[in-house]
């Protein structure tokens, strides 16, 4: 057993650090935890992230205080309830509702900035692959909780979604059935999507988010230029007093006042939405209480899916089930499907940089069509697009091995 | 400034990202219909009238607009509206589905024209002819005032009695449960189609509200004669506000045929300040944190001016030397 100091005051430095080894814990973990220097507010994303995550969880425990899970007393336990009768009830829902959209803007921000910078190169793929579980992860979060409410989009999201598990001509109703606990959404399907949501599903989150920061620990964080330079001489510069020719800064507290600085306005905005513009995150139709005997005129996910459900509606039944999959997966592919050995900003990679911003627009454009009602041209726009979107991912190894050394 | 150019181009994605997914996804999705301004001239019945209905709507809406450049005289009209009281009146009966309102601030909610083609005919004026089909089963629960009171004159007599002497102050609430809620239950206002929910007494011993449910039994059956009458129960109202928005409820409470064609609910014919105090109440059963947003908005926007600031000052202070 190590040594411990019989004098030593109970929670005095040396005490804890005995035990815990507190000081260098931090070392490790902020104070010399280097980062690269040339790197622009985007670096940021991560912490703002960690934050929303904060934000959702914290308003999530205080809804959760007053929400009853139970098909006839869901709906008006948020609208009434906690939208009347709870104090700051209402500051609660609409920071959890502009939370749960706004994290998905955050997090495609950081997945093309990742893409654009190329940082999910040989060494850092597990950052990525980390960070894609995150992405399923959420989104299995997002959905969850939008059934919760039980208006009817909750309920005819539901019974969209999950009659995707029917596997088109395999008609696997069985599985459906097992998924919902019923024939249709009802009493078992709320429990179960409750459970996931406050317990299963956030807990993953938790876990996977201590896997993706302890991804980034040993290839350390990409930078602007892609530059690939010897970490611990430039800590050795830093530490030495070079701050100016370093290359690097240490996490904390450089580092973060730059984080800090950028979630005050990532804030600002954040809490404009919540007070002044809260509706693009609260759908209405989900104002009307579930009907499984009214189907609304338009059922369509919230905006964070419509590519993906733009990608499985052009199709026939069975080619959209293979496509949808095929969008749901292929992300996670990405560091084995470029296969340029080059760690660069886009602009700098030729096709590839006409590949990225091709991809973006894309994905817009799917979006788009994902929303409006799929007749006339909006569908051949979506049709068109859904195959673009498919044919991109093909090409991406080919005009990946073809890009010169940079 | 290369910050600031990259925040550019994220930002006008981001916003390009919005405008498709809400304003212009929800103008393809629903056709925007515009109002008439809470004219009650027919108008838009005339053009919305299949080609052997245009006739009857243009004569229709044309006689109304005769009867309402007559001068009404109040005093005569309160003599004829004695015939009208025995339906309109407090704690009327439900009648071939619908209970009769009283009418207590009729003449400060509803329109002039209106009403006069309201008495002129029922169907006609709220536009719903459609549910009654000549040598067909059903009539206008209304419809006896076409025999009762047909010359001009008497009309424009009574509309003048309505309003000169029920009109009055109205509060919201007032306004709401006059206009809609006879087929409209607004729980979250405590009201159910038979107006106010009563307070009631449970049995200290049984734990039973005999009350409550002799209540509830006596809505459920109003409920059920509404849903025979127009072949569904009217939604509930509690976050209509939220559900729809403000323009559809205006443009939809005016003419309710213009944005559901083919449905049962007959125009109501308010008047612009009985619309706005429907919306009033509407908007506070449905959006009640309006107010409360509005007060503590402006400090949690300032608390983050004032952390950005010192946010920033702080980060100049740390990057000091550094570049």
């Amino acid at each position: 057993m190590a040594h411990f100091d019989e004098n030593a005051k109970p929670f005095s430095h040396k005490w804890m650090n005995e035990r815990l080894a507190v000081d260098t814990l931090k070392r490790v973990l902020s104070t010399e935890y280097w980062i690269p220097k040339n790197i622009n507010f985007l670096w940021a994303m991560g912490m703002v992230l960690a934050a929303t995550f904060g934000v959702l969880l914290i308003s999530g425990i205080f809804l959760l205080m007053y929400y009853q899970p139970n098909t006839h007393l869901a709906f008006d336990s948020v609208n009434y309830t906690i939208m009347s009768e709870v104090g700051y009830g209402w500051l609660w829902r609409h920071v959890h509702a502009v939370g749960a959209s706004v994290v998905f803007l955050i997090i495609y921000i950081h997945m093309f900035t990742g893409i654009y910078y190329g940082s999910y190169k040989r060494g850092r793929e597990l950052i990525w692959l980390s960070g894609m579980l995150l992405f399923v992860l959420f989104s299995a979060e997002a959905f969850s909780g939008y059934m919760l409410p039980w208006g009817q989009m909750s309920y005819w999201a539901g019974m969209v979604i999950t009659n995707l598990f029917s596997g088109g001509s395999l008609h696997a109703n069985g599985l459906v059935e097992w998924i919902r606990g019923d024939y249709v959404p009802g009493q078992a399907f709320l429990n179960r999507f409750f459970m996931l949501h406050v317990l299963l599903v956030p807990l993953a989150i938790i876990g996977v988010i201590v896997l993706h920061f302890g991804t980034l620990r040993i290839p350390h964080v990409n930078n602007q230029e892609g530059e690939e330079f010897d970490f611990e001489e430039s800590a050795e510069m830093y530490k030495a007093g070079d701050v100016k020719h370093s290359k690097v800064i240490p996490f904390s507290p450089v580092f973060l006042s730059k984080d800090i600085f950028v979630m005050g306005i990532y804030f600002i905005i954040f809490f404009y939405l919540v007070f002044y513009h809260f509706e693009f995150a609260m759908d209405p139709v989900n104002f009307d209480p579930a009907n499984g005997l009214k189907t609304p005129t338009h059922i369509y996910p919230e905006w964070y899916f419509l590519w993906s459900y733009e990608i499985l509606r052009p199709f026939s039944t069975n080619v959209g089930l293979i496509a949808f999959a095929f969008a749901q997966m292929i992300f996670f592919f990405l560091p084995f499907l470029d296969r340029s050995p080059n760690v660069a900003p886009a602009k700098r990679r030729g096709l590839f940089n006409l590949w990225f911003w091709a991809l973006l627009i894309d994905m817009i454009v799917l979006t788009f069509m994902g929303k409006l009602p799929p007749e006339g041209i909006w569908s051949t726009v979506g049709f068109v697009a859904a195959l673009t979107f498919i044919g991109l991912w093909i090409l991406l190894p080919i005009i990946t091995i073809k890009e010169k050394k940079l | 400034m290369k910050e600031l150019k990259i925040f550019g181009i994220v930002a006008v994605f981001t916003l390009i990202l919005y405008w498709g997914v809400e304003p212009f996804a929800h103008s393809q999705m629903h056709k925007h219909v515009e109002g008439h301004g809470l004219v009650y001239d027919g108008k838009a019945d005339i053009k919305e009238a299949s080609k052997d209905r245009k006739e009857i709507e243009k004569k229709f809406w044309n006689d109304v607009a005769q009867i309402s450049k007559l001068k009404g005289d109040p005093v005569a009209g309160e003599a004829t509206f004695a015939m009208c009281a025995g339906c309109h009146m407090k704690g009327a009966a439900n009648m071939g589905g619908v209970t009769p309102p009283s009418l207590d601030h009729a003449g400060a909610i509803y329109d002039k024209n209106f009403l006069i083609a309201l008495i002129k005919d029922p169907a006609l004026a709220t536009n719903v002819a459609h549910k009654y089909p000549v040598g067909g089963t059903i009539a206008h629960p209304m419809g006896p005032v076409m025999t009762m009171v047909t010359a001009p004159q008497d009309i424009a007599n009574v509309v003048a009695y309505l309003k000169a002497k029920k009109a009055g102050e109205v509060t919201p609430k007032e306004a709401y449960i006059e206009a809609c809620s006879r087929c409209h239950a607004n729980r979250y206002g405590h009201l159910t189609q038979l107006g106010e929910i009563p307070k009631t007494k449970s049995n200290i011993k049984t734990g039973q509200d005999i009350g409550a449910l002799k209540y509830k039994e006596k809505v459920a059956e109003e409920q059920a004669s509404l849903a025979e009458y127009l072949g569904t129960l009217p939604p509930d109202l509690s976050i209509m506000i939220r559900a729809r928005n403000e323009h559809f409820m205006h443009v939809f409470v005016e003419n309710p045929q213009s944005e559901l064609p083919g449905t049962a609910m007959p125009r109501t014919g308010l008047d612009k300040e009985g619309m706005e105090k429907v919306m009033a109440y509407l908007e506070k059963t449905g959006d009640p944190s309006k107010p409360k947003r509005e007060a503590v908005g402006p400090w949690v926007l300032l608390f983050f001016f004032i952390f950005s600031i010192l946010a920033y000052l702080w980060k100049k202070s740390m990057w000091k030397g550094h570049h």
